[in-house]
């Protein structure tokens, strides 16, 4: 009976946990490995020491890829965060519940998508030319907008596109946290005479922090990883203008064959995103009230 | 709280007269407000994909009408046919089908079984395996897609299917899931199974398996909707257009599309939607509860 139960967790764990460690783990490890060589898969590697990351350090493409990558994540999540609180308890107002349920499919509808193929339709909705929403802007009065030959345009896109498609899961979360909030608790409020914002400053707010700071980290992390939307939009223009961080990477691994640079990349990519859930543990202990 | 407690409020009279009866002008303003706000939001969501739709009906000629109309003036399916006539649609399907079901089957399986062995059989061992799970559930794919290129090649798989297939056969996300499925059911559920002399084989497949079904769901859909849309492995791991996927060769195909009209590059995005919409009508539910899920900590 033993030796059966120990040949069970063997077979049962070693898909996992051999995958695992072979696909992820190991990576990991090799990832920080292959940034200190020179490496073009066609010679053999060299020891590099820091030169890689010293060779980062001066790359100005790289450090606009890494000031557009901040700038997504700042931008991005905020938008995101405030569009998706506020539609959150917009849809958690509504009292008939098929539309409440309806609107909630909606909004999480674009998540359903592949954000490249979000990105292919955006290219022609947003056409400088032809496409509905400069037609829309003009009949609003305000001139057509370079969505793609001006730096600033194009980088809007990016935001606008990746925060069309990503806002519904955040109003996932919030829309759950909002749920979890006891009905005496506002009923309680209402009847202390508390008007709505201050319901929302003083009841909703505070009860919805941990949703708030689990919905920011995940959205930060996952802003981070921005692909799809300016490679397929705009290639990283014009210029480096809206270049990312995992854009350099794809770039500078598998068209100039760089390993060792792109590991680099890939590495200060991982401490950012360590640092980030890092944060995110210090402050759930310190600010976010638990009920 | 209570000593604010207002004179209206009787705990056994009736209901206070509630003020939604006859709105109020601000009441009523803040109601019109609401509603022009969803609606706004409606639109903003679901106006580009309608357009989409929409365009990939209509002719060349007609594709870029502006004002945008809902309907097209003479609606036709030519974009459809010129989108299997001008690239190898069904390849892509096939493809984006091999690589999308076979994966799910795996993480389905793969997690099940593992997250089961952590739940039912915790000791320092396990502990130790577990945490290396975890480890690896924080870190997304972009940041490894050297390495994993690397052993890819090192295993000869490089621009095949099984490129993609293979690393993704385990989940770490879908793993933990498994886990917290399994350790909820009553441990007292495998023991009478023993003591009825179910081995462990048996425990788990007449006992355990069939509690998981929802949990797996989960994990497939989950599996189903990230590897149908992904393109980033896809776009490194693969380099003949023999083994592209759909969002791959949607993206890297566009200029063979694109030649008469947009309207047949947007028939190949709905095309390849269409799988995924009708996974969000049927297991919506499931979709929700899994990317959520991620947040509970």
């Amino acid at each position: 009976m033993n030796r059966s139960v120990a040949l069970l967790k063997l077979v049962f764990l070693t898909p996992a946990v051999v995958g695992l460690g072979v696909f992820a783990f190991v990576p990991i490890v090799a990832s920080v490995v292959l940034s200190l060589f020179h490496w073009d898969l066609l010679s053999a590697p060299t020891f590099a020491g820091a030169d890689n990351y010293a060779a980062l350090v001066q790359d100005a493409s790289l450090w606009s890829s890494l000031v557009n990558t901040l700038g997504y994540v700042v931008i991005g999540v905020i938008a995101q965060i405030a569009i998706s609180l506020g539609l959150a308890l917009l849809v958690d107002s509504l009292r008939w519940r098929w539309v409440k349920a309806a609107t909630r499919s909606v909004f999480f509808f674009p998540l359903v998508l592949s954000a490249a193929s979000v990105s292919i339709f955006m290219k022609y909705f947003f056409d400088e030319n032809f496409g509905v929403v400069n037609w829309f802007l003009s009949v609003l009065g305000v001139p057509a907008v370079p969505w793609f030959t001006s730096p600033v345009g194009a980088y809007a896109l990016v935001i606008i596109v990746y925060v069309w498609q990503n806002v519904g899961f955040t109003f996932l979360l919030f829309l759950g946290g909002l749920a979890q909030i006891p009905e005496d608790v506002r009923e309680a409020a209402m009847l202390d005479g508390a008007g709505p914002w201050q319901r929302f400053r003083s009841v909703t707010m505070p009860l919805l922090s941990p949703t708030t700071l689990t919905a920011s980290v995940m959205a930060i992390i996952s802003g981070f990883q921005i692909f799809e939307q300016p490679f397929v939009l705009t290639a990283g223009g014009p210029g480096d203008s809206t270049q990312s961080m995992v854009m350099s990477i794809y770039e500078k691994g598998f068209r100039d064959l760089d390993f060792g640079s792109a590991s680099a990349i890939g590495v200060v990519l991982l401490l950012i995103i360590l640092l980030v859930t890092a944060v995110q543990f210090r402050l759930s202990r310190r600010f976010v009230f638990y009920q | 709280m209570t000593a604010h407690a207002p004179a209206t409020l009787r705990p056994n009279g009736p209901a206070p007269a509630r003020p939604r009866s006859v709105p109020s002008p601000g009441r009523l303003l803040g109601n019109v407000g609401k509603a022009s706000l969803l609606v706004v939001a409606l639109v903003l969501t679901l106006g580009p994909v309608i357009w989409t739709v929409s365009t990939s009906f209509r002719t060349p000629a007609e594709s870029f009408t502006l004002p945008p109309q809902l309907f097209p003036a003479s609606p036709t399916i030519d974009a459809y046919t010129q989108v299997f006539a001008s690239i190898d649609f069904w390849m892509l399907v096939y493809n984006s089908v091999l690589v999308t079901a076979l994966i799910t089957a795996s993480q389905m399986f793969s997690a099940a079984f593992a997250g089961y062995v952590f739940a039912r059989y915790p000791s320092r061992g396990m502990s130790a395996a577990f945490a290396l799970v975890l480890v690896t559930l924080m870190v997304p794919i972009q940041v490894t897609i050297i390495p994993v290129f690397m052993i890819v090649r090192g295993m000869g798989l490089s621009d095949t299917l099984l490129a993609l297939i293979i690393p993704a056969i385990p989940t770490a996300f879908g793993t933990f899931l498994m886990r917290q499925h399994f350790r909820s059911v009553p441990a007292e559920l495998g023991e009478a199974a023993m003591v009825d002399g179910a081995g462990p084989w048996r425990t788990f497949f007449s006992v355990y398996l069939p509690l998981g079904w929802p949990a797996m769901a989960i994990v497939g859909v989950l599996a189903f909707n990230s590897h149908w849309n992904e393109f980033f492995r896809p776009l490194v791991l693969e380099l003949s257009e023999k083994n592209f996927t759909l969002p791959l060769g949607l993206v890297t195909l566009q200029g063979n599309l694109g030649t008469g009209s947009v309207s047949v590059v947007l028939a190949g995005v709905v095309l390849a939607a269409l799988p995924a919409i009708i996974v969000f009508l049927f297991g919506q539910r499931a979709l929700r509860s899994g990317l959520t899920s991620g947040a509970i900590k």
